[in-house]
């Protein structure tokens, strides 16, 4: 159902843990991070393709935000390498790794409660020279590019739907808008790679659709990479392009998500009790999302 | 006496050492209000600022001007000293840090080794002459009507309130600004705001370090409108009263301190003078000695806070909407 490229990007790669992929955005090599005695993550190398859309999945305490917190800078590993778009990231601190392009949202979503959506948004803009000190002090010399920002902020609030509370405080929205507004606030930074961390976790169902033609939107009409880790299998093999499973650190499988439902080693680590459930039931719960 | 007492009251609110504590919750709104760092030093950078100007002057013999710089210069480096340890760890790390630092400080001064250049427990005097030099209103008569100040308070009043206002003006103009967007976004969340690219760690020590300045000329003006500066001035209580009067203001508004210190003092200012009037007309119990109202004064504007937080716990000015909004 969802509008698959004409001609299968990932044609030829075999659905086996650490294949190199023909595009990878990010390439990641024996990154490990433990605390104390436990692995938290042991991945020997993982391509994620680029322009594609990839659902990271594992049960809980897997790796995943661990993973998410190495690769975005606000974790460091005891060793490893990565490279985005060819570019070695390891040991580069969170906000510059914003800065080039790869821009995460959290679990746990952390909308600034005391600013309004507006300022939200405006925040996440890139360049303004008015976040320097001296310069914040001469208006004219970043109200040109505040009008600009504040220009951009409002035609995604407005895809969004969140352009009827623009100028209300951030705490104020719902958990779903909180979740839409993180998307929209990452968009500001325009990251060529968009990591979002249980996009959907906490979200009524009946803005989980909207949320998902959100996330196809950033492959589909902005040619956005996207990773994003989620629990709800239906969701994942809704939008996924590639799916890769992690279980206590490890990935230990990846491919289509065609592949990776019937994969032995996702079913024993993850899948069992999904996999358990009535068929019939799942399909009811699938349709009542799509309506 | 009801009016004798207003007036005295009015005189202590609009006073010197009133605006000195202006600055002093300006800066801390700037930490705590705006950027959410938890700064319970700010009598170190008042101590900074005033040691400035008395040891430039008085220890050795320079201008004005350069002890002011000295003193700003020196809070600074207090901040940067302050703050790359601990602007990377929780919060509370610079709390413990910051209290802490304001007391070496202030044992440091006061240390027999240190009293050939800061005069140790007996502070220094006379180095308010270049700036009393500079008073332009003529002497022989008093000012500001009723509250009848000296040619020289009257000076230091007028320097003092428009540093205020000064301050105020800069503050407000930072905070609407991108950079002010920033630091809001910094007491919000952090990890939110780095990642979106901030750079949290500079602007955390940006604020520490504006914030500072503006409290060591706090420092320096409390310095100068005393004649002298004596360590045990700077007791972690100073910091706590600029806590006071930024709370009660309202935290996180641009004007809050200026009406915060009014008030603060106001209060201060009027219990004082009604206990010592009564007390000095017999009509307090006897137990009730002239020694019991300083004690007494601080039990009322404890209450008085306590009332504040109760039945305004955003302050005067501050946004009501603002506090009911879960910020965890």
């Amino acid at each position: 159902m969802s509008p698959e490229p004409s001609t299968d990007p990932l044609a030829g790669v075999a659905a086996e843990p650490g294949v190199p992929k023909p595009d990878p955005m990010l390439t990641i090599s024996d990154v490990r991070r433990s605390f104390g005695g436990i692995t938290a993550v042991d991945v020997d190398h993982l391509e994620i393709p680029r322009g594609l859309i990839t659902g990271l999945i594992g049960p809980n305490g897997a790796g995943k935000t661990t993973l998410f917190n190495l690769l975005t800078g606000f974790d460091t590993p005891d060793r490893g390498k990565w490279t985005f778009a060819g570019e070695d990231l390891a040991g580069v601190p969170a906000h510059l790794v914003a800065r080039k392009g790869m821009v995460r949202t959290f679990q746990l979503t952390k909308a600034l409660s005391r600013m309004t959506v507006m300022e939200n948004m405006q925040l996440a803009a890139t360049g303004q020279s008015g976040e320097r000190f001296l310069t914040a002090l001469v208006a004219p010399l970043w109200r040109g590019k505040e009008q600009e920002i504040t220009e951009r902020a409002d035609e995604l609030l407005v895809r969004f739907k969140l352009d009827h509370m623009r100028d209300e405080f951030a705490g104020t929205l719902s958990g779903g808008q909180r979740k839409l507004l993180e998307m929209a606030r990452a968009l500001m930074v325009e990251p060529a790679l968009v990591m979002l961390d249980e996009p959907m976790a906490g979200v009524n169902p009946a803005l989980t659709q909207s949320l998902l033609d959100h996330v196809k939107g950033l492959r589909d009409n902005e040619g956005r990479t996207v990773v994003f880790v989620e629990h709800d299998m239906d969701v994942v093999f809704d939008i996924s392009d590639w799916v890769v499973c992690l279980a206590q650190g490890e990935v230990i499988a990846e491919g289509r998500p065609s592949e990776i439902g019937s994969n032995r080693a996702v079913i024993d680590a993850y899948l069992g009790a999904t996999h358990s459930e009535d068929p019939a039931h799942r399909k009811k719960r699938h349709e009542r999302r799509a309506s | 006496m009801a009016a004798d007492i207003v007036f005295d009251a009015l005189r202590t609110a609009l006073g010197p050492t009133a605006a000195a504590y202006a600055l002093l919750a300006i800066g801390l709104n700037i930490h705590f209000g705006f950027t959410g760092l938890l700064n319970f030093g700010q009598a170190g950078f008042m101590l900074v600022g005033a040691y400035g100007v008395a040891i430039t002057v008085s220890t050795f013999g320079g201008p004005l001007w350069l002890g002011v710089l000295v003193g700003m210069l020196a809070a600074v480096v207090l901040a940067l000293i302050l703050g790359v340890p601990t602007l990377r760890l929780r919060a509370d790390y610079l709390a413990i840090t910051t209290i802490a630092a304001a007391e070496i400080l202030r044992l440091l001064v006061r240390s027999t080794a240190a009293e050939p250049i800061t005069g140790g427990v007996f502070g220094l005097r006379q180095f308010g002459g270049d700036f009393f030099a500079l008073n332009p209103l003529p002497d022989g008569r008093t000012y500001f009507g009723a509250l009848a100040a000296s040619p020289n308070r009257a000076w230091v009043m007028l320097v003092g309130w428009s540093l205020v206002a000064l301050m105020t003006l800069l503050v407000w103009a930072l905070i609407r600004s991108p950079w002010g967007r920033v630091i809001r976004s910094i007491r919000e969340d952090e990890d939110a705001a780095r990642s979106l690219g901030k750079n949290v760690f500079s602007y955390k020590m940006q604020s520490l370090v504006l914030g500072g300045v503006i409290g060591s000329l706090g420092g320096a003006l409390f310095a100068l409108s005393l004649q002298t500066v004596q360590p045990d001035t700077f007791l972690p209580q100073v910091t706590f009263f600029a806590f006071a009067i930024l709370i009660l203001g309202g935290t996180a508004s641009t004007g809050g301190p200026i009406v915060g210190a009014i008030i603060f003092w106001f209060l201060i200012g009027s219990l004082q003078s009604g206990l010592r009037r009564f007390s000095d007309a017999d009509m307090l119990p006897e137990f009730f000695g002239a020694q019991a109202v300083g004690a007494v004064t601080l039990t009322f504007v404890g209450v008085l806070l306590m009332a504040l937080m109760i039945f305004r716990p955003q302050g005067i000015l501050g946004d009501k909407k603002e506090l009911q909004l879960d910020v965890s």
